[in-house]
């Protein structure tokens, strides 16, 4: 008996481990991206965290649906782009200002609950497998449209537009004595920071916003909703109309990312916002940090967008190593980075379906 | 309101819709000689869908197994069509149609090949470890989609390939002032030739008895002691072989392939599916043609509308039916 208590008291020391482990990282990284201008400096870093902070907020918000509440929709780009592309139409056509991006991203926003509310109850009632080819087909008919709608939304070369000037490169936040853009740890506190900050805030300030759900009364119906529908049924809960709930949840949080994500670019276009690529880098992120767990998001979207950044480069060493052979090269090639993803994922989702942060958690954490 | 849903049960209820769908476009056409052109296409294209979706309903209705990755057998089909076709050059030039009807032939058949073994080894290696886990199997297969989409580009390339049409499907058929492409009508012909085979199977034979069965209670049917495992092998290869004849038809109908072709068809078919219902051959033909109707009618009438049609086409008949027109799963 004092062998099996040990047993499970030593258990219970390496599941804390392991959430130590994921705290640890999940601290790093978001200390990283909190003074990422100080930290990286240059032009790419800046890309990267940015992005970072953006796909946390589309992982974790997609996570909901996959991981929490178990439905797959193929429709999160969708969402995101009109987040974005509503932001981006009115600061082309209203000009640079924050009363544009308020009302374009509003719009967005509707647009996307609206959309988000058809497609949930007129799908969501049927077996759960349907819906997953309803978002398909929904996504991609969004992003055909969007190409052929071109005098609106640019079609395939996407719009550019300014955003307000308080985000401009050439604004000066803080001057030192000369007049001069004041240096923060070697970081210019210009509008290129303003921009940085105000992605970091927003993509915060929604994170934060999903952990609340999570753990409230709503995040618990969802979870029962996954683990058992008939039961969450029997029980009285309506899984029709909370699937639906959590789904528009979801697309507005997109939204509200795609938003962010516009007014950093100063670009939308389908290849930003609303092809399937995308949908397919959510996915790996999702998978690779661990379903149903918050903290995952983060995780799997840190590691991806680092390794679609320098993974790359690290690819095209490969493949001029090995130029004599016979298709190796062009297996190797930097644009087949998504074949070894591909087979990543595959593989992941067959050994480790809980994804790194779950394995870290469950390593004897309750099991 | 009760006589005439009676009426049109005693037509054919709906078996009709396409027909229903075509008099409406008729009218909207108003040129007859534009109409047939377009019908004709639209039949053609449905009958290419037809292949292409018919095996994934069928995996679904047996198994519960939904394979995303479906459509990478219809691109691999359209490629190695195109390469044998490339390769015989010669014959596909020739002008004898015994030589243009070899190359085709040996086309198809490299293509279904590939299905065979290829849906073999998907089956084993893909989709065996992952039954009976939905959302498992959506991410695996959509991992295998992936990786298939980036093999063609890697072994392929990305630059679309031009596909060659046998010499004798080249020309078009006049009749008064109708013009229709020989390809279609050939594209037709096999197509429905593929249809009878599959109904003929299911409903004449006793492997087809126990298909039918299996897609109604699988349980039941392993009770009695048939090994229903294998007979899904046979059901998922024999469906991937048709979806790589259907892929290996739409290259020479689309004389230009390049990689996305899969992605593309993929949402079709899953329009179709959804559309005719899982798990029944003929919601998936009835299905195919409203799809190639529409999708031929619209790109008349409003261009821009196309896919978008197909898609409204979809919410209209789940909102009517939510689980399709003719599903043989409940």
């Amino acid at each position: 008996m004092t062998e099996l208590a040990l047993d499970a008291n030593a258990e219970r020391a390496r599941g804390r481990t392991g959430r130590l482990i994921v705290y640890a990282i999940i601290g790093a990284i978001g200390l990283c991206l909190l003074f990422a201008p100080m930290l990286f400096p240059d032009v790419r870093s800046q890309e990267v965290a940015a992005r970072i902070c953006i796909f946390i907020v589309l992982v974790a918000s997609y996570d909901l649906l996959i991981g929490y509440t178990g439905i797959v929709s193929f429709a999160h780009t969708m969402f995101f782009g009109l987040g974005a592309y509503g932001t981006a139409i009115a600061l082309k056509m209203m000009g640079p200002g924050w009363d544009a991006i308020l009302l374009g991203g509003a719009l967005g926003i509707i647009v996307s609950l609206v959309l988000a509310a058809l497609v949930g109850l007129l799908s969501l009632r049927v077996k759960a497998i349907f819906f997953a080819m309803v978002t398909l087909a929904a996504a991609s008919v969004m992003a055909v449209m969007a190409s052929q709608f071109s005098d609106f939304t640019g079609g395939e070369d996407g719009i550019i537009y300014k955003v307000p000037k308080l985000f401009s490169p050439a604004t000066k936040l803080l001057t030192d004595e000369d007049g001069k853009v004041l240096r923060i740890f070697g970081a210019k506190a210009n509008g290129k920071m303003a921009a940085y900050y105000f992605v970091f805030f927003g993509s915060l300030i929604l994170y934060f916003l999903m952990l609340r759900i999570v753990a409230s009364p709503l995040g618990t119906v969802l979870e029962a909703i996954r683990e058992n529908e008939m039961r969450a049924e029997a029980l009285g809960y309506k899984v029709v109309l909370y699937r639906t709930a959590i789904f528009c949840i979801a697309a507005v949080i997109a939204a509200c990312a795609g938003i962010l994500r516009a007014v950093w670019l100063k670009y939308t276009g389908p290849e930003t916002s609303l092809s399937f690529a995308i949908m397919i880098d959510i996915l790996l992120m999702v998978v690779i940090g661990g379903m149903g767990t918050m903290t995952g998001a983060i995780i799997g979207a840190t590691l991806m967008s680092l390794a679609q950044f320098y993974l790359k480069d690290l690819m095209a060493l490969a493949s001029e190593a090995t130029a004599g052979m016979p298709l190796l090269p062009e297996l190797l090639a930097p644009d087949r980075w998504l074949l070894w993803l591909g087979i990543l994922f595959i593989l992941l989702v067959y050994f480790f379906p809980a994804g790194i942060v779950g394995t870290l958690n469950k390593k004897g954490g309750h099991s | 309101m009760d006589s005439t849903s009676n009426l049109f049960e005693r037509f054919g209820g709906i078996n009709l819709l396409p027909v229903l769908l075509a008099i409406v476009a008729f009218a909207l056409i108003g040129s007859p000689s534009t109409w047939v052109t377009l019908t004709v296409a639209g039949l053609a294209m449905g009958m290419m869908i037809f292949l292409m979706a018919s095996g994934l309903s069928l995996v679904f209705g047996l198994m519960d197994v939904l394979n995303f990755g479906h459509s990478a057998f219809v691109s691999f089909g359209a490629f190695i069509a195109a390469s044998v076709l490339a390769a015989l050059a010669a014959w596909v030039g020739a002008d004898s149609i015994f030589l243009n009807l070899l190359a085709i032939f040996l086309a198809i058949c490299a293509a279904a090949l590939f299905g065979l073994v290829a849906g073999w080894a998907f089956e084993r290696v893909i989709i065996k470890p992952v039954y009976r886990d939905h959302l498992r199997q959506i991410l695996i297969t959509m991992g295998a989609l992936i990786v298939a989409e980036q093999l063609i580009l890697a072994i392929w390339g990305g630059s679309p390939i031009s596909v060659p049409r046998p010499n004798f499907l080249t020309g078009s058929l006049i009749i008064g002032d109708v013009s229709i492409e020989l390809y279609r009508l050939f594209a037709f012909a096999l197509g429905l030739a593929a249809y009878i085979a599959l109904y003929m199977i299911l409903n004449r034979t006793r492997v087809g008895l126990l298909v039918r069965a299996g897609v109604e209670n699988r349980e039941m049917v392993e009770a009695l002691g048939f090994r229903i495992d294998r007979l899904f092998i046979g059901v998922f290869v024999l469906g991937s072989a048709l979806a790589a004849i259907g892929g290996a038809m739409w290259a020479g109908y689309e004389t230009l392939i390049t990689a996305a072709i899969g992605s593309e068809m993929m949402i079709i078919v899953f329009i179709v599916i959804i559309i005719g219902g899982l798990g029944s051959i003929e919601g998936s033909l009835l299905g195919a043609l409203m799809v190639g109707l529409m999708g031929n009618y619209v790109a008349f009438l409003a261009p821009k509308m196309a896919l978008a049609s197909n898609m409204i086409l979809m919410m209209v008949i789940l909102l009517w039916r939510p689980y399709g027109l003719r599903p043989a799963v409940k």
